[in-house]
C-alpha cells in the first residue's frame, strides 16, 4: 500500500491544487482514506497533518474508513420529497436492517442520503454502488436491491 | 437492406431508466431476426417522463417511442419499430411532440439529436461557429458582442456576463483563468449535468471564447462527484477537442492558447458559491471568502478569474454565431435571451424546457407539466433551487422574469422548478430548508452556522405546540425585538413569540451571512410561513399577529 500512495503523491504533488485530485485517487484505489495516509500526504504536499485532515473531513465524498461492499443512496433533496422518498428511504432502512449512515456489521452495505443525483425529473432516485436507478417506489425497490444480494 | 438508424440516450436519466437493458434487448432482438440497425447513443431531449425515448430513422423525420422497457424491444420489431410502425408507445414525429415543439430551443438545439462525442456530429450541426467567427475578433469586439446580447449569468445571481468577462480582460496578470462552476447541486436542476453529457463541446466552445476574450490560457471544469457520467463525457471531449485542434496551445491555429482540464468536486453543497469552489481548486476546504476582492480581479490562484456556470457559458457559441441582436431579441425586460427551465418533483411530464424569459409557472405547470404526477392538486412550487421561495397559486401567472421574480420576493435561480402536491407538509419542508443549511454552511459566518441549527429549534417550537416562552436564565424581557402588537395568551401567544423570533432570526441571516446559503435559506422558509401559515398549526390571528 505505501509504495502506491508514494506514487500517487508523486504524481499530484506539483499539480496546481493537486490535493482533491490526489485524496479522489487514494479513495478510488483503497477505497478510503485511511488517517495513516494524511502524515505522508500531509508532508509530501508540505503541509500540516490537520490542514491535510481538515480537508478530508470537510468534504462528504471522503472517507476515512471503508464503505460496505455495496453502496446504497437514496436521495433525500426537495423534488425526491416531493415524490415519496421519505416513505423510500424507511422502507429502504428496513430492507437493509441499518439506518442512514450505517454499515452493516457484516460490511455487506453501507446506507447514505445523498442530495440530487440530477434525475430530479424522474424522482424519487436511488444509486446502488455506480448505478442510478429513477422513478423508484417502494413498490419498485425490491427488484432494485435484488440485483446486488444486500437485503438482510 | 441498409442498417436502420436507432437512438437511444446515453444521459443519466435514460441509464436510471432502464436505458442499457433497453439498448442490449435491442442488439439481441434484432440480431435474432437478422435485422440490421445502427444504433447511435445520443443526449436526452430532455423529455424525462418518456425515457429511455427510442427513436427511429424514418423518411418522414425522427419516430419516437416511450417510455420503453427492455420487455417492450420484441413487441415494438414485431409492430414495425423500424420502419415507424404503430404501437401504444408511439410518440409520433420527435419534433412534432408539443412539449419540444413548443419550445425556443438556441442553447439546447443539438440536445438528444447529436452523439455527444462526436466531432461531425457537433460540426454538422453549427458547432465551432461561434468560435470560428471569435478567432477573427478583438477582445473588445467580443465584450461588445456579449454585453450586448444581454446575456446574465444563469447560475442564479444573474450578474452580466459582459461586465464580469471586462473587469477580467482589464486586469493586467501574468495568468489568467476560466472557470466554470459545474456544481449544480440544486434539487430540481439538471440542465448542467445533460449538457456535459450531452452536447459537451457546446461547453468548451462557450469556455474557449470567453478564454479568448479576456486573454486566459488555462480553463476549469469544477464538476460535482455525484455526476459521474459527465465527468466521464467532459474529460472525454475535452481529449477529443484537444487532439482536433480546438483546444491546446494554438486554438484553430491561431496565437491563442488555451488547455482545459476537468476537476471533480467532493460533495460540498456551498461550494457551488464561486470563492468556495475557488478554495476547493486550490486543494483546500471550500469555506467561503470576503468579497472583495472579486474573483474577476484575484481569483483562483490569486489571478483575476472568470467564472460563469455550464449554461452561461453554453449560452455563448450561439450568441457569437447568430449575433448579439438574435439573442436579444428573445426575452423580455433586462432579461434577455432563454432559460432551460427544469420541471421536477411531482409532475406529470418532467423534463427540460428552453423558453425566452416571460412565460409564466402557470404555463409551464400545466402547459408543460401536464399538472402533478399523482393527479392531485398542486400545492406548492419552489422555483430557483433549495435556497428559492415556494411560489403559491396566486403568484403563478406572473412572468418568469429576473425582475418580476424579485419583485414578489422570489428567485429564478438557476431555473430549477419542483412541484409539489397537496399532501406537502410545507412547516416540514422550511424546517427542511434550515437543516439542509445546517448540514452543508461552510461554517465561516456565524448567521448562516449558528443560525439554520436555531432555525430548526424554532420551527419545531412553532410547529410541535411544546412551546417554551423562555429559554433557561433568560427572561421574557430579553427576547430580541417583537415588532408590533402585544403577546396573546397561552400557546396562541407563544407561538406568535416564536413566529416573531424566527423572522428575526431569518432577517439576521439574510443580512449578516457572507454568502447566499445563509443570505437565501430564509426565502424558502419565509414563503412556506407566509403563504401556508395553517401548516406551522398557525390559526388566521396569529398570522394577522406576526
Amino acid at each position: 500500500m505505501p509504495e502506491q500512495l508514494d506514487t500517487l503523491i508523486q504524481q499530484h504533488r506539483n499539480q496546481a491544487g493537486g490535493l482533491m485530485p490526489l485524496l479522489h485517487a487514494v479513495q478510488a484505489a483503497y477505497g478510503c482514506v485511511s488517517p495513516e495516509a494524511v502524515e505522508p500526504i500531509a508532508k509530501g504536499f508540505n503541509l500540516s497533518r490537520a490542514e491535510v485532515h481538515g480537508v478530508i473531513s470537510y468534504y462528504h465524498h471522503f472517507r476515512s474508513t471503508p464503505p460496505g461492499r455495496t453502496v446504497v443512496q437514496v436521495c433525500q433533496a426537495e423534488s425526491c420529497k416531493a415524490c415519496g422518498s421519505d416513505g423510500l428511504m424507511a422502507e429502504v432502512e428496513q430492507r437493509l436492517g441499518i439506518k442512514a449512515h450505517e454499515t452493516r456489521a457484516d460490511g455487506a452495505v453501507s446506507l447514505e442520503p445523498v442530495y440530487c443525483l440530477g434525475l430530479c425529473a424522474q424522482s424519487p432516485a436511488m444509486q446502488v454502488n455506480e448505478r442510478m436507478y429513477a422513478r423508484v417506489t417502494p413498490e419498485r425497490l425490491a427488484a432494485v436491491l435484488s440485483a446486488v444480494e444486500v437485503a438482510a | 437492406m441498409s442498417a436502420v438508424k436507432v437512438f437511444v440516450p446515453c444521459d443519466s436519466a435514460s441509464l436510471a431508466a432502464g436505458a442499457d437493458d433497453v439498448v442490449a434487448s435491442l442488439l439481441s432482438e434484432c440480431a435474432k431476426r437478422g435485422l440490421a440497425i445502427d444504433l447511435v447513443r445520443n443526449g436526452s431531449r430532455g423529455l424525462f417522463w418518456l425515457e429511455p425515448l427510442v427513436e427511429v430513422s424514418t423518411a418522414l423525420g425522427r419516430v419516437a417511442y416511450g417510455p420503453v422497457t427492455s420487455d417492450d424491444v420484441a413487441p415494438l420489431l414485431e409492430a414495425g419499430l423500424l420502419t415507424g410502425g404503430a404501437h401504444a408507445l408511439r410518440q409520433g414525429i420527435t419534433e412534432q411532440i408539443p412539449f419540444l415543439a413548443l419550445q425556443e430551443r438556441l442553447t439546447f438545439r443539438r440536445m438528444g439529436i447529436t452523439d455527444p462525442l462526436s466531432l461531425a456530429d457537433y460540426e454538422t450541426h453549427d458547432g465551432w461557429q461561434g468560435l470560428k467567427r471569435a478567432v477573427g475578433m478583438s477582445s473588445t469586439d467580443l465584450l461588445h458582442e456579449v454585453t450586448h446580447s444581454g446575456l446574465r449569468g444563469r447560475g442564479g445571481a444573474a450578474f452580466p456576463a459582459g461586465i464580469k468577462w471586462k473587469t477580467v480582460a482589464g486586469t493586467a496578470a501574468g495568468q489568467k483563468y476560466v472557470v466554470c462552476n459545474a456544481d449544480e447541486g440544486d434539487s430540481g436542476t439538471y440542465s448542467d449535468r445533460m449538457t456535459m453529457e450531452g452536447d459537451p463541446y457546446m461547453l468548451i466552445e462557450g469556455m474557449a471564447i470567453a478564454a479568448m476574450t479576456v486573454g486566459a490560457t488555462q480553463g476549469y471544469i469544477y464538476i460535482r462527484s455525484e455526476y459521474p457520467h459527465a465527468v466521464a463525457t467532459m474529460t472525454r471531449a475535452i481529449k477529443l477537442a484537444t487532439a482536433a485542434g480546438f483546444l491546446g496551445d494554438r486554438v484553430l491555429g491561431s496565437e491563442h492558447a488555451f488547455h482545459l482540464e476537468v476537476r471533480k468536486a467532493a460533495g460540498s453543497y456551498v461550494c457551488g458559491e464561486e470563492t468556495a469552489m475557488l478554495e476547493s481548486l486550490e486543494g483546500k476546504r471550500g469555506i467561503v471568502r470576503a468579497k472583495p476582492p472579486l474573483p474577476a480581479i484575484e481569483g483562483l490562484f490569486g489571478q483575476p478569474t472568470v467564472i460563469n456556470n455550464v449554461i452561461t457559458f453554453a449560452s455563448v457559441p450561439v450568441i457569437l454565431a447568430r449575433g448579439a441582436q438574435f439573442y436579444r431579441d428573445y426575452g423580455m425586460g433586462r432579461s434577455h435571451g432563454t432559460l432551460p427551465f427544469q420541471l421536477a418533483g411531482n409532475v406529470k411530464q418532467g423534463g427540460l424546457v428552453e423558453k425566452a424569459f416571460g412565460l409564466t409557472l402557470r404555463e409551464l405547470l400545466y402547459g408543460f407539466g401536464g399538472g402533478t404526477r399523482s393527479g392531485r392538486p398542486i400545492k406548492a412550487v419552489q422555483v430557483g433551487g433549495p435556497l428559492g421561495a415556494y411560489v403559491p397559486e396566486a403568484q403563478w401567472d406572473v412572468p418568469l422574469d429576473y425582475e418580476a421574480y424579485a419583485a414578489i420576493g422570489a428567485v429564478l435561480g438557476h431555473g430549477g422548478i419542483v412541484v409539489h402536491d397537496d399532501t406537502a407538509d410545507m412547516a416540514s419542508l422550511a424546517r427542511y430548508a434550515m437543516e439542509f443549511c445546517a448540514i452543508e454552511s461552510c461554517g465561516k459566518c456565524t448567521p448562516c452556522r449558528i443560525g439554520s441549527t436555531r432555525g430548526v429549534e424554532v420551527i419545531d417550537r412553532i410547529t410541535g405546540g411544546a412551546n417554551r416562552a423562555t429559554t433557561p436564565g433568560r427572561s421574557q424581557g430579553e427576547l430580541p425585538p417583537m415588532g408590533k402588537g402585544a403577546p396573546k395568551g397561552d400557546r396562541g401567544g407563544q407561538q406568535w413569540e416564536q413566529v416573531v423570533l424566527l423572522r428575526d432570526l431569518c432577517e439576521t441571516m439574510v443580512g449578516g451571512s457572507l454568502c447566499a446559503m445563509g443570505s437565501m435559506t430564509p426565502l424558502p422558509v419565509l414563503s412556506a410561513l407566509d403563504h401556508y401559515p395553517e401548516d406551522f398549526g398557525l390559526t388566521s390571528d396569529d398570522r394577522q399577529a406576526a
